[in-house]
């Protein structure tokens, strides 16, 4: 949340810059059926994901080095992070760690 | 309840959790003096109360803990003690501890709790808060009553795959099995399967076979745990296993639907799948473990 705060404080404060996508949460992923999808995603540095659990169980996003965690998104609840350094970020569901998947982030966009 | 009763009733029942952790001798002497037999005691397991869930699978999951705990307290003999092996909470939040702990604080008998996945989500920092022991900073112990030696395990802090102990954990068993003589009736306590149940679906302790191994010289060994929201029976030698009955609500058979999860049953039809068990230890006969619905 503290992310996307400071995502849109900063795209409303440098109205100069170019169009930036991390203005706007540009990717979503979404945990259905006890799966995430897309998986891999692919972004750019310091572009944000939204993620939105629409099963009824409780799920989280959490980063298999610990780095980010969701903590518990509730049916519909959400959760947007902010991917600042390049590299592939593997992350699990800490209540049914068998689902796994992937946001692979690269370098800077143009 | 006011605040202050309720404090209150938190205190009692952080006395007892701690006194029930660290006071092995004192538990036994509690026993003794309900005139218990040596070597024969009974103990209650409840299980998967996931306070704070709200849907329609059951929305008053308080209220079934309430009659789960109405239907304790109303035995003829009271247990020597409660275990309730976890997934106390549906999401970890301050206030489905503080809910919880206030409910169990009414059972008469002593409380021994363990967490389940949906007490750490995050990290265990509120489930310690709530039910922490310094004498059990890591939550696992073990304790003896009437010459049965009781273990609980933690299999959900290193959750990385499946349900997973970890090598400190290993070595502070192993140490502590390696103790306790082949005749000893053993009694063991974790929240998700010790054994590969449904790993398709996570019910399985990925490093459970180091401890079965280690279970395997003794006479007589109990498993109970939770998590999978059933009464599943195993026997594998001389481990007798038993997953328990939830008090909030079902999951499905394993296999029989794409993915686990709460499980929708007709009206009417809740509270008969929904449960605690009772388990009698005698030095010469296997436990009797029974299971009660709340019908």
């Amino acid at each position: 949340m503290n992310a996307l705060l400071i995502a849109a404080i900063v795209a409303i404060a440098s109205p100069s810059a170019a169009p930036s996508p991390a203005a706007t949460p540009g990717y979503v992923v979404h945990i259905k059926d006890f799966k995430y999808a897309p998986t891999p995603l692919k972004i750019h540095i310091g572009e944000t994901v939204k993620f939105i659990n629409d099963d009824d169980e409780p799920h989280t996003v959490t980063a298999t080095d610990k780095s980010f965690d969701s903590e518990a998104l509730d049916t519909s609840g959400s959760w947007t992070h902010t991917f600042a350094k390049a590299g592939t970020y593997s992350y699990f569901c800490e209540l049914h760690p068998y689902m796994k998947a992937t946001v692979v982030v690269t370098g800077a966009t143009k | 309840m006011k605040r202050s009763d309720f404090l209150e009733h938190v205190s009692w029942t952080g006395a007892g959790i701690a006194w029930t952790l660290s006071a092995s001798g004192l538990m036994t002497s509690v026993a003794d003096a309900r005139g218990m037999k040596t070597g024969a005691l009974s103990f209650v397991q409840i299980s998967d109360s996931h306070i704070g869930f709200t849907r329609p699978e059951n929305p008053d999951v308080a209220g079934t803990l309430k009659k789960t705990i109405d239907d304790i307290n109303a035995m003829p003999v009271q247990p020597s003690f409660v275990v309730h092996t976890g997934d106390l909470t549906h999401l970890s939040k301050p206030e489905q501890f503080d809910t919880v702990k206030g409910m169990l604080s009414q059972l008469k008998a002593p409380l021994v709790v363990m967490p389940g996945e949906h007490d750490v989500i995050g990290s265990p920092d509120n489930y310690n808060a709530a039910f922490g022991s310094k004498d059990a900073p890591q939550g696992w112990h073990s304790f003896d009553m009437n010459g049965v030696h009781f273990v609980t395990l933690v299999n959900v802090f290193n959750f990385e795959i499946d349900g997973k102990l970890g090598q400190d954990q290993l070595d502070w068993v192993t140490k502590d099995l390696a103790a306790q003589k082949a005749s000893t009736p053993i009694v063991v306590f974790g929240h998700v399967p010790l054994y590969a149940l449904y790993p398709q679906w996570g019910w399985t302790t990925e490093d459970g076979a180091a401890v079965l191994a280690q279970l395997a010289r003794f006479d007589a060994v109990t498993v109970l745990n939770g998590h999978i929201h059933q009464i599943i029976q195993h026997t594998e030698g001389n481990i007798k296993f038993a997953t328990a009955a939830s008090t909030a609500y079902p999951q499905p058979a394993p296999g029989t639907a794409d993915k686990p999860g709460p499980l929708k049953v007709p009206d009417g039809q809740l509270l008969g799948v929904l449960g605690y068990r009772t388990v009698g230890l005698a030095p010469t006969a296997p436990a009797d473990v029974k299971d009660h619905s709340l019908a």
